[in-house]
């Protein structure tokens, strides 16, 4: 899709705009609907349009295969270690209320931080089911 | 008060029959590029109607994926085997007694299920007053959604993010390696 010009300059215009939102989504999650579920898929979907427009290569020298695929995993980890860190300061798994002197000081920053590791391991496999599906339509 | 439960009967009326419409057309058409963009519309008039009922987040989600992602998706697949539909083949006398009983079933079933927004209804008395009285308080989040999902049902959450990896460790295994750069490219 090279020759479109209209739609090369809209994205160009969008992307930042659909990015920007998805961290908006993502971090006022806990005032206003949508977490880190649905900001995962909407900053996805602004590098899906720009792939779809740019190309894959291009896409993939904004954001690696190799990257996606280490923060794939990465989100998982970081929710497993939030619960086994619980679990080391002495409450049950996943119990935020330790994280902090105040317990519910303790529960928000364990809910941001999970929120976030969610909305990562969602991004990056957004990304990386779109990178295998264009590939084979190259 | 009386006035905005009017709006979102009419509301609730214009959507459903559109909603019906489109997927019935899905059915019917012939065209799968068209299946797709319908299957979009069908998604978008459901975010609608979460929205009318109250679940904005459900919304948000349903508009992302169901219209956004899935579109893009089958959209690419399509790319890959074509956008005509194989011709139906077999008796048709079987499937159309299963889906008339199917529906049949699950229409008598609705009989039993509270209406909603039922106060009485189990879900709304068993652990539901305690997280919309202290989820506020006890997480610090206003958003009830949020700290459900995120505190009270932490658990079940690491388990949805687990599957998501696993569906993309799936689609690696099925669609196998990317091709190097240089001999994919024009």
């Amino acid at each position: 899709m090279n020759d479109h010009i209209i739609l090369r300059t809209v994205i160009r215009v969008l992307v930042p705009f659909i990015f920007m939102y998805g961290l908006y989504v993502q971090f006022h999650g806990d005032y206003s609907p949508g977490g880190g579920f649905q900001a995962g898929v909407i900053c996805a979907a602004a590098f899906i349009f720009y792939g779809l427009v740019y190309g894959l290569p291009e896409t993939m020298r904004v954001i690696p295969v190799m990257f996606v695929r280490l923060t794939a995993s990465l989100g998982v980890l970081i929710y497993i270690s939030v619960g086994v860190i619980t679990m080391v300061m002495g409450e049950n798994f996943l119990n935020y209320s330790v994280l902090s002197e105040d317990p519910v000081r303790g529960q928000h920053l364990g809910i941001l931080i999970i929120e976030l590791s969610v909305g990562i391991t969602v991004f990056s496999v957004m990304m990386l089911i779109f990178y295998m599906f264009a590939d084979r339509s190259r | 008060m009386m006035e905005s439960v009017d709006i979102n009967f009419y509301l609730d009326v214009f959507l459903l029959f559109w909603l019906v419409v489109t997927a019935v057309a899905v059915v019917f058409a012939k065209n799968l590029m068209a299946s797709t963009i319908l299957m979009g519309i069908f998604s978008l008039l459901m975010a609608a109607e979460y929205l009318v009922m109250g679940a904005a987040d459900v919304a948000i989600t349903e508009a992302a994926v169901g219209a956004g992602i899935s579109s893009i998706l089958i959209l690419m697949a399509l790319f890959l085997v074509g956008d005509r539909e194989a011709k139906q083949k077999g008796n048709m006398v079987v499937p159309l007694v299963v889906t008339v009983i199917v529906t049949a079933g699950l229409l008598f079933a609705t009989y039993d299920m509270p209406s909603f927004g039922n106060q009485f209804a189990p879900a709304q008395i068993y652990v539901s007053p305690y997280y919309l009285e202290n989820g506020p308080i006890e997480t610090g989040v206003p958003n009830v959604v949020t700290s459900i999902l995120a505190s009270y049902r932490a658990f079940d959450t690491l388990g949805e993010v687990v599957v998501v990896l696993t569906a993309s460790i799936s689609v690696i295994m099925l669609l196998g390696r990317l091709r190097k750069k240089e001999e994919g490219d024009k």
